[in-house]
């Protein structure tokens, strides 16, 4: 870990109580997800961490509580240092401050994350679907989303499954 | 003819209407310039140097679905597309014909999950499925000549729901 690094952890601890991981080198903050935009802020402002790199989110469903984290990794292009934020949000009802004040390219990635884990962005401009279509029902990323398996045709059970398949009309 | 055709004695040809229409309609079909994934780049294979569509009266892929009258569904369809394409179908003149290609538009293929339709046909009547994954050019021209066949073989009172 690099000075520049050793600060900013140092100065997330202390002000927001982050929690440190490190993995092979990989630096990564466990941040409350109260004060996600002011963690956000501070790397962005005091440490020059000026890019958001990517913000997505992982569904540990069931085995971890609370059941999402939303990751955030940002980059400094003059200490040549990346550091992960991540901010553990609840199952029930998830939703989270939105980064795009601070960082305004969040807005797709914000997008892309309610569209397919549920998770709102308070603050969040045009929180729309991005990837599936509007009318869609459900967030299919979660762990609990079927995967939609439709029955195969083979021939011993081709007439059954033609009986209840669409077909196209003119 | 041999001697006639040279001096232009060409005589007389009688055939029958439908003959000589379905002939008009597969000599010059065109397709319409749409891929949607990998088997699109087949398709282009298809049109390209080596395989040479255009020996089979398909000179040019029209990019306008108003000017084509054979749609090729080259690619797996999301749910987020089959509106897209259903408008595109619609909005080709009639007579009109789909060839399915690959295995993703023919039923899915690999892609058996929510996103994707299970087969191009539960949004467009499809006349001609080819398998494959992707097809190789020549599958996709036996697709073609294939939909040649049932072209050639269309009757007259059929037309007037084509």
């Amino acid at each position: 870990m690099n000075e520049t690094l050793q600060a900013a952890v140092q100065s997330l601890q202390e002000r927001f109580q982050a929690r440190l991981s490190e993995f092979r080198g990989e630096i990564s903050l466990l941040v409350p997800p109260e004060h996600n935009v002011e963690a956000a802020q501070a790397l962005r402002d005091e440490f020059q961490f000026e890019m958001l790199l990517d913000e997505t989110a992982v569904d540990y469903w069931p085995q971890t509580e609370p059941r999402f984290h939303v990751v955030a990794h940002m980059y400094s292009f003059i200490h040549n240092t990346v550091i992960e934020l991540r901010f553990p949000v609840d199952g029930n009802a998830p939703e989270l401050r939105s980064l795009v004040t601070v960082y305004p390219n969040a807005n797709w990635k914000e997008r892309e994350i309610w569209d397919l884990f549920g998770i709102r962005f308070n603050g969040h401009p045009d929180l729309r679907r991005i990837v599936m279509p509007y009318e869609w029902e459900g967030h299919p990323l979660r762990k609990d989303y079927p995967l939609g398996y439709e029955e195969v045709q083979f021939s011993f059970n081709k007439e059954q499954v033609d009986r209840h398949k669409r077909y196209g009309k003119r | 003819m041999g001697i006639n055709q040279k001096n232009g004695e060409m005589g007389v040809v009688t055939t029958k209407l439908e003959d000589l229409v379905n002939w008009a309609r597969t000599g010059s079909m065109w397709p319409m310039l749409f891929g949607l994934a990998c088997c699109a780049i087949e398709m282009m294979g298809a049109q390209a140097s080596n395989y040479d569509l255009s020996r089979f009266g398909m000179e040019l892929n029209r990019a306008s679905p108003r000017q084509s009258d054979l749609m090729i569904v080259a690619g797996r369809v999301s749910r987020k597309m089959a509106p897209v394409v259903r408008q595109l179908y619609d909005q080709m003149p009639d007579p009109k014909w789909v060839i399915a290609m690959g295995d993703c538009a023919s039923c899915g293929g690999v892609f058996n999950n929510y996103a994707v339709v299970q087969g191009v046909d539960e949004v467009v009547p499809v006349d001609v499925y080819v398998a494959g994954c992707p097809p190789r050019p020549e599958g996709l021209i036996h697709g073609i000549v294939t939909l040649h066949e049932k072209v050639k073989k269309e009757k007259f009172k059929d037309w007037a729901s084509k």
